[in-house]
């Protein structure tokens, strides 16, 4: 079964599109160096010295025609490959709007994950075949990256920041997950799985595991118990903005700047609130760093993303 | 048993300068301010870290050869590959060819007494070796585990190894570069004898500039980021860690600044030495002369914009990093002139393949392989898949030690008659060449291929379906040790061994060192020399070699 | 450069050129040359702290800012007048280097050095108050927010960086003042020292708002 194989299994949408690239890139390089290295054999046998192969003096013209022409020729190969693959790069940036939006922490030495309806894995991501799936990843320590090769994508994960990848998954199976940015002592052992599965079978998966209630309802469970409803909901002494609907909504800042009110955005205001203070608003948030989990953060933004214009029931 | 000796020295003088090896004491050696001197004490320091750090590779390569390791916990490794990173790039690669040769040759190639500032020099070779003490004082207390690339908040909230002792030696010969840049470009301007114009100027001293610019300009950067380090590490002053609010990426733009620039300083000297020996031994005036001295400048100001390719999947923003992809293909433009312009040198020459011609030959051939992979890198999609695997390795493996490690034994072989006076048995030398050569590809070209298929960098223990290209690498590794192995000893040999003599000029090549005795006496040159032409004036018509020193009078 | 001509013809200058420069004119022109290129890569190196400054500021502008107004702006501003008069000291000794003036060189280089000690004691009375008040990041700090947490970060790393250039620069200074007493004046040594401490002064120009009178407009 495991035969000498050159290229991973494709199983995403993107390893055909990476794997072109590549293979036209192997083609390039395998003519140059075929060229180049054929020429210095050539040269190196015909004009060995003492060899009776005329050696008539170069002309000026000749040699600056020869600069022009492969320096011209190189620069152009160069921008021609960019082109390429800059806009193949710059197509796949966005992950299709219907995503299953997937959370992962990456810590020393496990992944963890979320699903949007609650459900946690470690080390492992269950998703179903043809179907866009979007990360949104952060770390609770160190760097690390989330790899799969199988799918050719890869994205550091970072403490204190979100970053996002996605990927469509076009084979059932079950595919390496590494971590790939060197993050201590077992680096090496925080290796995972990601397993594609046919709708069947990712239905009857999702069923059969535990139901701890969706995000959004613990989310609204914690907005209660950390006393934030207490500023943020209806008629409170502390003036603080309501936040039904904001979700996405562009927020003017009291230092001038307009910022859009994301995933980012909420997590800021929840551990350093002075950062972002709207305008008209005076700086009075208390910050619950150190109060709050990264986990707890994800509960309480998918909760203020499910607040529709009415408003919070409390 | 070829004689390597073929060209035509000056005729002895009756009375024999006196050589700059001749001793008057031991101590003398460590209060000289002669520049071939201390480029001996440097050869001595840059060897010893060379052993050293191939020792810790020695050590991995072996333990990759099962995916569950044989002998190494999972630390110790971790500090192995840390260690031989920082061996390797800040006391092996980056002095070896600027600190060695660039010191003994520049001043020698220009026809001038000495370098700019003598005792500068000498301080630059104490920087080094008391930031290589540091940095061997970490080791034996017990490593560093964060590679050398010390990312944060991994080196200063989390690692356990030495990272403050290490960060001091790399500061501290940081200033031994820093100096040696200073000193070089000094030097170039001031001190070049009659008749020696900027456009008269040997390949490798245009070289030893262009790494001189790179020296100073970047290497500060890596000071004022390792005193970050340090101050967020010993201090508790936050600058790079989330948790305090700093920026983990503003850690990654500082360190790569540095360290891309970094590795243009470990190729320029390298591509000086091939341009050098490539037109003694085939007896051409280079092709393109113009061209190579601006591509030479060109890598070394373009190299100063390519730093996000590092990044491209560290969080940093995907516009800014198609930017870097744009500015990364552009700066494989005048590596590429350079590798046109060698193969053209050879059209209608006159070759002969003494040892450090092989070792030039095969710099090209395999520096054409790392810097076209070089390409793949700058290509996001590709880059995003072979970031951080086996595939970067080997890119930079290839050009770092199948390009300039390949250089610094073929400057090794050319220019040892000049250093030491000696010759060396040629055809051991050219056996070595050889199986450097097969053994180099044999240890990285499966790397390539393991990394495409996944296979992640800085992994002790790895997934079994990868094994069988990872033992093809460490079986090429064994031959390959073989194969730097043997210079270091016949080399070694010669220099006790009385038949060994050499004339002063063994290959008949034009440049101003070969015009004076091997070795030089210490002022360089009885008389200082007046240039007359450009380099590389051997032979017009082409037909029968007729080199003519760049001292020699027109006839 | 007239000081070429006039250091060739004044009697102190007996010194020899040291090797490899066969006189003091070209050694001189070498010794600044080379001065100007350290200077270059001290840009780099304190650009550094100026972009970690940036950064941060444009972070989190508010804290960073409100953190700047617990600076002593009073010993700032006097360190400033302290540095800049070190600077007309110093541009007064390497003149008086070119036109022979021993005496005139050492008192001033001494003034120079004195002045740039006097900068450090009160810099050093400064961080004593600067601990007491609790200005240092970590345990205890006194102010709120990450932007002030980077802010004092950055000062303590930007000047402590800054004091250990001047004090070798005050070492170097003394030694040189201690020398020029007895001995004839090494010229090329003026230009380079100066040219060094001028720098030194030019950095803690650009701190001193950065620092003192940023957030007080």
């Amino acid at each position: 079964m495991s035969g000498f194989e050159l290229l991973p299994q494709q199983a995403s949408t993107q390893a055909p599109q990476t794997d072109l690239l590549y293979l036209f890139l192997v083609f390039v390089s395998a003519a140059i160096v075929i060229l180049i290295v054929l020429l210095m054999l050539v040269f190196s046998i015909r004009y060995r010295r003492g060899s009776a192969a005329p050696r008539p003096e170069l002309r000026m013209l000749t040699t600056r025609e020869f600069e022009i022409g492969w320096t011209a020729g190189a620069l152009f190969l160069a921008l021609f490959i960019f082109g390429w693959t800059g806009s193949v790069r710059l197509s796949m940036l966005a992950a299709p709007e219907n995503a299953i939006e997937i959370h992962v922490q990456g810590k020393q030495w496990m992944w963890k994950i979320q699903h949007p309806n609650g459900i946690r894995e470690i080390n492992a991501l269950h998703v179903p075949v043809n179907e866009p799936v979007r990360l949104i990843m952060t770390s609770e320590d160190v760097i690390h990256s989330f790899f799969v090769p199988a799918f050719r994508i890869k994205e550091d994960v970072v403490p204190g920041l979100y970053t996002q990848t996605w990927f469509k998954a076009t084979e059932t199976g079950s595919q390496h997950l590494f971590c790939t940015q060197f993050c201590g002592t077992q680096h090496s052992r925080m290796i995972g799985e990601i397993v594609v599965m046919n709708h069947d079978d990712y239905a009857r998966w999702l069923r059969e595991q535990p139901q701890p209630g969706d995000l959004a309802a613990e989310g609204a469970s914690l907005f209660k118990a950390l006393g934030c409803s207490g500023c943020h909901i209806g008629n409170s002494a502390i003036r603080a903005p309501s936040l039904a609907g904001i979700y996405g909504r562009l927020v003017h800042l009291s230092d001038g700047r307009t910022v859009t009110m994301d995933d980012a955005f909420i997590r800021d205001c929840i551990l350093e609130p002075r950062k972002n203070v709207p305008a008209g608003y005076d700086p009075k948030m208390p910050s619950f760093k150190g109060e709050v989990s990264d986990g707890e953060i994800l509960r309480l933004t998918a909760y203020i993303r499910s607040l529709k214009s009415t408003g919070p029931s409390g | 048993m070829t004689d390597a000796a073929i060209g035509q020295g000056m005729p002895k003088a009756a009375e024999e300068p006196r050589s700059y090896l001749d001793t008057e004491s031991f101590v003398s050696w460590l209060t000289t301010t002669d520049h071939k001197r201390i480029a001996v004490l440097y050869a001595i320091t840059v060897t010893f870290f060379f052993l050293v750090g191939s020792g810790a590779m020695a050590l991995i390569r072996y333990e990759l050869t099962s995916p569950q390791g044989n002998i190494l916990s999972d630390e110790a490794y971790n500090r192995l590959f840390t260690l031989h990173g920082v061996v390797m790039v800040w006391f092996f690669l980056i002095p070896s060819i600027p600190a060695i040769f660039g010191n003994f040759l520049l001043p020698l190639m220009i026809g001038a007494r000495d370098v700019a500032f003598p005792r500068l020099n000498l301080a630059s070779w104490y920087l080094n070796f008391i930031g290589g003490l540091f940095v061997l004082y970490a080791l034996l207390a017990g490593g560093v585990d964060t590679g050398w690339t010390f990312y944060t908040p991994l080196s200063t909230m989390f690692a356990n190894g030495n990272v403050i002792a290490a960060a001091v030696g790399i500061f501290i010969t940081g200033f031994s570069s820093i100096a040696t840049g200073i000193n070089f470009i000094a030097t170039v301007h001031l001190l070049r004898t009659e008749g020696m114009t900027w456009f008269r100027l040997p390949l490798f001293v245009w070289a030893m500039y262009a790494v001189s610019l790179v020296f100073i300009l970047a290497t500060p950067v890596l000071a004022i980021t390792l005193v970050l380090i340090m101050a967020e590490r010993l201090f508790g002053l936050p600058v790079f860690d989330p948790a305090n609010g700093g920026d983990p990426l503003l850690f990654q733009h500082l360190f790569w600044f540095y360290s891309h620039p970094a590795v243009y300083i470990m190729i320029l000297p390298a591509m000086g030495v091939v341009s050098e020996v490539i037109t003694c031994f085939a007896r051409r005036q280079v092709f393109g002369y113009t061209f190579m001295v601006f591509s030479l400048v060109a890598i070394a100001i373009i190299g100063f914009f390519v730093w996000g390719h590092h990044m491209f999947v560290s969080g940093m923003s995907s516009y800014a990093g198609v930017v870097f992809s744009l500015i990364s293909f552009v700066v494989a433009v005048p590596s590429a002139i350079k590798v046109f312009n060698w193969t053209a040198t050879l059209y209608r020459g006159q070759i002969s393949f003494e040892s450090p011609m092989l070792y030039a030959l095969g710099f090209v051939g395999l520096f054409t392989v790392g810097g076209l992979t070089g390409l793949f890198l700058a290509a996001i999609p590709v880059d995003v898949h072979v970031h951080d695997t086996y595939f970067i390795i080997a890119h930079f493996h290839y050009i770092m030690v199948g390009g300039s490690v390949s250089a610094l034994y073929a400057a090794l072989h050319f220019w040892w008659p000049k250093v030491t006076g000696k010759l060396y048995p040629e055809n051991w030398a050219r056996f070595a060449a050889i199986l450097m050569f097969f053994g180099f590809n044999f240890t990285f070209f499966p790397q390539f291929l393991v990394g495409y298929l996944g296979m992640p960098r800085r992994y002790h223990v790895y997934p079994p379906e990868f094994q069988t290209l990872q033992v093809m690498s460490s079986t090429g590794a064994s031959v390959l040790a073989l194969a730097y192995a043997l210079p270091i000893v016949y080399l070694t040999w010669t220099l006790f061994n009385r038949d060994w003599k050499a004339p002063d000029n063994p290959w008949g090549a034009t440049g101003l060192e070969w015009q004076t005795s091997s070795p030089p006496p210490k002022e360089n040159f009885r008389a200082l020399p007046a240039v007359h032409s450009a380099p590389y004036h051997y032979h017009e018509t082409g037909e029968a070699p007729d080199p003519r020193a760049q001292d020699e009078a027109e006839q | 450069m007239s000081s070429a001509t006039l250091s060739q013809e004044h009697a102190d200058s007996d010194l020899p050129p040291s090797e490899p420069w066969s006189n003091i004119a070209e050694e001189t022109e070498a010794a600044s040359f080379g001065m100007w290129l350290f200077l270059g890569t001290e840009v780099l190196f304190f650009g550094g702290l100026f972009l970690s400054y940036t950064i941060a500021r444009f972070l989190y502008p508010q804290d960073f800012l409100e953190a700047a107004r617990h600076t002593d702006i009073y010993l700032g501003a006097t360190n400033t007048i302290v540095l800049l008069t070190s600077s007309l000291t110093m541009v007064v000794a390497v003149r008086g280097a070119d036109l022979g003036a021993r005496r005139l060189v050492w008192i001033c280089l001494a003034a120079t050095a004195a002045l740039g000690a006097l900068f450090l004691t009160i810099k050093g009375f400064e961080y004593w108050e600067d601990i007491r008040e609790h200005l240092v990041p970590g345990r205890g700090f006194a102010v709120q927010g990450f932007g002030a947490t980077l802010f004092f970060s950055l000062y303590w790393i930007m000047t402590s960086v800054h004091a250990v250039h001047l004090t070798v620069g005050v070492i170097l200074i003394a030694r040189l003042a201690w020398l020029m007493r007895s001995e004839p004046l090494r010229l090329p040594d003026l230009p380079v020292y100066g040219l060094y401490w001028h720098f030194v002064d030019t950095v803690w120009i650009f701190l001193f708002p950065l620092l003192y009178l940023a957030g007080r407009a």
